[in-house]
């Protein structure tokens, strides 16, 4: 599976769920309206930044916190491809995986990269390459790529559910 | 081969004959739950999994309690869905003014046993843990799964082993022990962890006491955190559930990937300064601080026992005229137990405004939500930026004693320089 995409890069440790969707919109139900609120309480500029092709390069601690999944749904909604992080929270880290989203620990990547940056994804390979410098990712368990390649939670857990419905 | 207590209960839950930390298993949950806020985004995620029926009726718990009572049309719609689909589904559903905050709830109704999984569409799932089981918060597709099939992928995690010694002091309570355990490690020293809490000062701890502690584990950045079951859990336990269960702890020669040690002789009351639980300071470091909202509730610290720290401190005594104070019961049973105990009026009659059980303002969904500018003083357990309204706001996380001082005073103090009132 490979991925490219241009970089937005958030800087900063920690970044938490509330300033990325912030609880008072956590009523939002349609995904696309969620997108007006992503990087709300951190950057709201940053919005402007996305685009159909964006790789999202963060720090450590990635995601704190909720276990909203508004945040990574309006994330795909933007236009964000995949993430490059030092390290990311528990919970944010499941939804990504569960939604299809790629999220991919490489910390070296994300000191070389910068905002623009040309960023290529090759998961089979385990590398992410910036501006064609190649950096290797943390490895990803068999499982977690299984479900990278199902395109998520949803798909999987179809055809495990297909496979144990009995017939007749 | 030596377990912890962790994969002791992953072992029961899932169809591996061994698991070290990191190994991928799928976790069978004894209970899902799910909220006005999870809940209809899982419903949708289940929907398209080609479910049409949960796994098993009787394990299914549905909350509403973010943004109740509804706030607008849009989150009325929300509870509105969770209703309907429990109806269809014929699963347990608490309706708004016999239910409460989901965690405290499912604690006090009996759904919680030491050594069960419960799967939980919200990140304070791990507040289970007080009564020894494995809660672990999750997002919406998650939960569709955990519906659907009643498994949920899990890494299994390394644990970290904090021993609470000695002997809590005056005005100390689970709050501060907590947040000497996130100061310590800080918030993301969790991270693929599983916090076990022992000690002589974990057993002396309250039941209350334990939900307090086992609340903020992810506050580190932990899968969950837990006391090993004992005979307080039992008698906590004992007439409130059926559900069977046996008291299971880590093996002595458990590997542990970490010791953290706290000596409750020498902590005194912590704050956790804006913007996160992980900014902890002795509670001097903060003495001084003006305080525009005082905000007493949520499922970390919204029990009766906390009720009763705070009014300790407000009786017979007024909240500052610069000040206004929210005092916000976890759930229905402890509304009518603080009513019982005189509680409430008392809370009233020192000016406070006491609300029904609701998450609230804790998340910024309303009922006391701060301006810019504003300073506040929460038992909760987020201080983020913008957590509790406006990105301009600042709150301090703290216990009840030392919030309800802070209301008398008009700015944080010292709750022993105050004095319990007679």
């Amino acid at each position: 599976m490979r991925l490219s995409g241009r970089a937005v890069v958030i800087r900063q440790d920690d970044v938490d769920t509330d300033v990325l969707y912030p609880g008072e919109y956590l009523n939002v139900t349609d995904v696309e309206k969620m997108t007006a609120y992503l990087f709300e309480g951190l950057d709201p500029s940053l919005r402007d930044e996305l685009g159909g092709d964006t790789a999202l390069v963060v720090g450590s601690n990635f995601g704190a916190g909720s276990s909203r999944e508004h945040v990574p749904q309006a994330m795909s909604a933007s236009g964000i491809r995949f993430l490059v992080g030092k390290s990311f929270a528990r919970i944010f880290y499941r939804n990504c995986i569960n939604l299809g989203l790629p999220a991919v620990v490489a910390p070296e990547a994300v000191a070389a990269a910068a905002p623009g940056s040309a960023l290529e994804l090759d998961l089979d390979a385990g590398t992410v390459g910036v501006d064609g410098r190649p950096f290797s990712i943390k490895p990803i368990p068999d499982f977690l790529r299984e479900m990278f390649a199902a395109g998520g939670l949803v798909p999987w857990m179809q055809a495990q559910l297909d496979a144990t419905t009995p017939v007749g | 081969m030596p377990h912890t207590l962790a994969e002791k209960i992953l072992l029961a839950h899932s169809d591996a004959d061994e698991v070290t930390p990191g190994d991928i298993v799928m976790v069978r949950c004894d209970v899902v739950m799910t909220n006005d806020i999870s809940g209809p985004m899982a419903f949708r995620a289940m929907e398209k999994m080609g479910a049409k029926r949960v796994f098993d009726p009787e394990k299914v718990v549905l909350v509403p309690d973010h943004f109740v009572p509804a706030k607008d049309t849009r989150s009325a719609e929300l509870q509105k869905l969770l209703r309907k689909w429990a109806e269809e589904q014929g699963v347990t559903y608490y309706e708004q003014g016999r239910g409460g905050i989901e965690h405290t709830l499912l604690v006090e109704e009996g759904w919680v046993v030491p050594g069960s999984v419960i799967a939980g569409g919200d990140s304070h799932t791990c507040t289970y843990g007080a009564l020894g089981a494995f809660g672990t918060g999750l997002g919406s597709t998650d939960i569709a799964a955990c519906l659907a099939s009643g498994t949920f992928w899990q890494a299994v995690p390394a644990t970290i082993r904090v021993e609470f010694t000695g002997e809590k002091q005056r005005f100390v309570t689970g709050k501060d022990l907590i947040l000497a355990v996130i100061g310590e490690i800080g918030v993301a020293g969790g991270t693929n962890m599983a916090l076990e809490f022992v000690g002589d000062g974990a057993e002396a701890l309250s039941i209350d006491e334990r939900l307090a502690v086992a609340n903020m584990a992810v506050e580190a950045g932990s899968e969950t955190g837990f006391f090993p079951a004992d005979e307080t859990v039992a008698q906590y336990l004992d007439g409130r559930t059926t559900r069977p269960w046996t008291a299971e702890r880590s093996d002595p020669d458990a590997g542990f990937a970490q010791t953290v040690r706290i000596d409750l002789d020498f902590l005194s009351p912590l704050v956790a300064m804006p913007h996160s639980p992980g900014n902890v300071v002795p509670l001097d470091q903060a003495i001084g601080q003006r305080i525009d909202q005082v905000y007493i509730g949520n499922c970390s610290n919204g029990t009766l026992t906390d009720l009763r720290q705070a009014a300790e401190m407000l009786r017979g005594r007024r909240v500052s005229p610069r000040t206004r104070a929210i005092v916000v019961p976890a759930t229905q049973r402890v509304y009518r137990e603080a009513l019982a105990e005189g509680l409430l009026d008392l809370f009233v009659e020192a000016g406070a405004m006491v609300s029904a059980p609701t998450c609230g303002a804790c998340f910024g969904g309303g009922n006391g939500v701060l301006a810019p500018g504003e300073n506040a003083i929460t038992t909760t357990n987020r201080n983020f930026k913008g957590r509790m309204g406006s990105s301009e706001a600042r709150v301090h996380l703290a216990n009840a004693w030392v919030a309800a001082a802070a209301a008398v005073a008009g700015e944080i103090v010292d709750p022993a320089e105050l004095g319990a009132a007679a």
